[in-house]
């Protein structure tokens, strides 16, 4: 029972803020209400006892992907009226669109393929079960190599956002650390002998 | 309705991917609505993936789960980096203002 008002509670709740994501005027107000979707979606999650998952959304999403957004969109100038026209203009079609899409999802989800059996959910799972544990179980024998692989992409992907937003100033000086150490004391002083003068 | 069964969830996915692809036609000029539209997207999926390994009891799903919030950061860093980039050059981030392509 307690199951069911939860999840219609936060299945609301995220529903309504992911609404919010892309109808709000403000950029940062639609990242903030994804964040509200995030944590929702994640209380779901953890509802279907997805526990490390759910945790892992918030820390690498809320934690990351979004105040990424959130410094994005605060660090560019955004003309915010230019970025509505036609806001007003495709909503027909996009409700349509999401009409049409919706539609096609429910009846083949809410068919006899997707729906189980009455009394075939899960039994809940032991209070010692780590669901952590058995996730690592798996990731680290069966999916090792995608496991090593996911490490890749995530290098590339550190790479790539670096060497795009890296430039060089031209204006901006910059220390040579070689330079600096190769230098000589030839290099830079000279000993001039001269007479020495007589005071006037 | 008492009980919450596997199509509740199957039924919010779906939801909230119809959500994002309403978002993406309707925020057509905006590339940063458009990314978060995505995001949202990849979220509507992983819900599935994660109430199908709850109710057929198989951890694949959550590890495939695993890979797809790995792949969406990198995703994320990549689109926004090109973004600063593109407004760095363009002083704007309006699609209407990125046609160099187009002839």
């Amino acid at each position: 029972m307690i199951e069911t008002v939860i999840f219609y509670v936060f299945a609301i709740a995220t529903v309504v803020s992911a609404t919010a994501v892309v109808t709000v005027r403000n950029p940062v107000h639609a990242a903030l209400f994804l964040v509200l979707t995030f944590f929702t979606s994640a209380i779901i999650w953890m509802s279907l006892e997805a526990e490390f998952l759910a945790i892992t959304l918030v820390l690498v999403y809320v934690g990351a992907v979004m105040v990424l957004f959130i410094f994005v969109v605060m660090m560019l100038d955004i003309n915010v009226a230019r970025l509505r026209e036609g806001f007003v203009r495709y909503l027909p079609l996009g409700l349509l669109v999401a009409a049409i899409m919706l539609g096609l999802m429910l009846s083949v989800v809410t068919s006899d393929v997707f729906v189980l059996e009455a009394g075939s959910e899960p039994a809940p799972r032991a209070a010692d079960y780590s669901n952590t544990k058995a996730l690592g179980g798996v990731l680290y024998t069966d999916y090792v190599f995608a496991f090593e692989i996911a490490a890749v992409i995530l290098l590339v992907a550190i790479i790539a956002a670096i060497s795009l937003t890296m430039r060089k100033r031209s204006q901006t000086k910059y220390q040579v650390p070689s330079e600096q150490i190769k230098v000589r004391k030839a290099d830079r002083l000279r000993i001039v002998k001269m007479p020495s003068e007589e005071k006037s | 309705m008492m009980t919450v069964t596997l199509s509740h969830y199957l039924i919010l996915a779906a939801v909230l991917f119809s959500i994002s692809i309403a978002g993406i036609v309707i925020n057509r000029k905006n590339i940063i609505i458009l990314l978060m539209s995505i995001e949202l997207m990849l979220l509507s999926v992983n819900l599935n993936f994660i109430a199908f390994s709850h109710y057929l009891d198989d951890l694949a799903g959550q590890v495939f789960v695993f890979f797809i919030l790995t792949v969406a950061a990198a995703e994320a860093a990549i689109g926004l980096a090109i973004l600063v980039v593109l407004f760095r050059n363009k002083r704007s981030i309006n699609v209407e203002d990125i046609k160099e392509l187009k002839w």
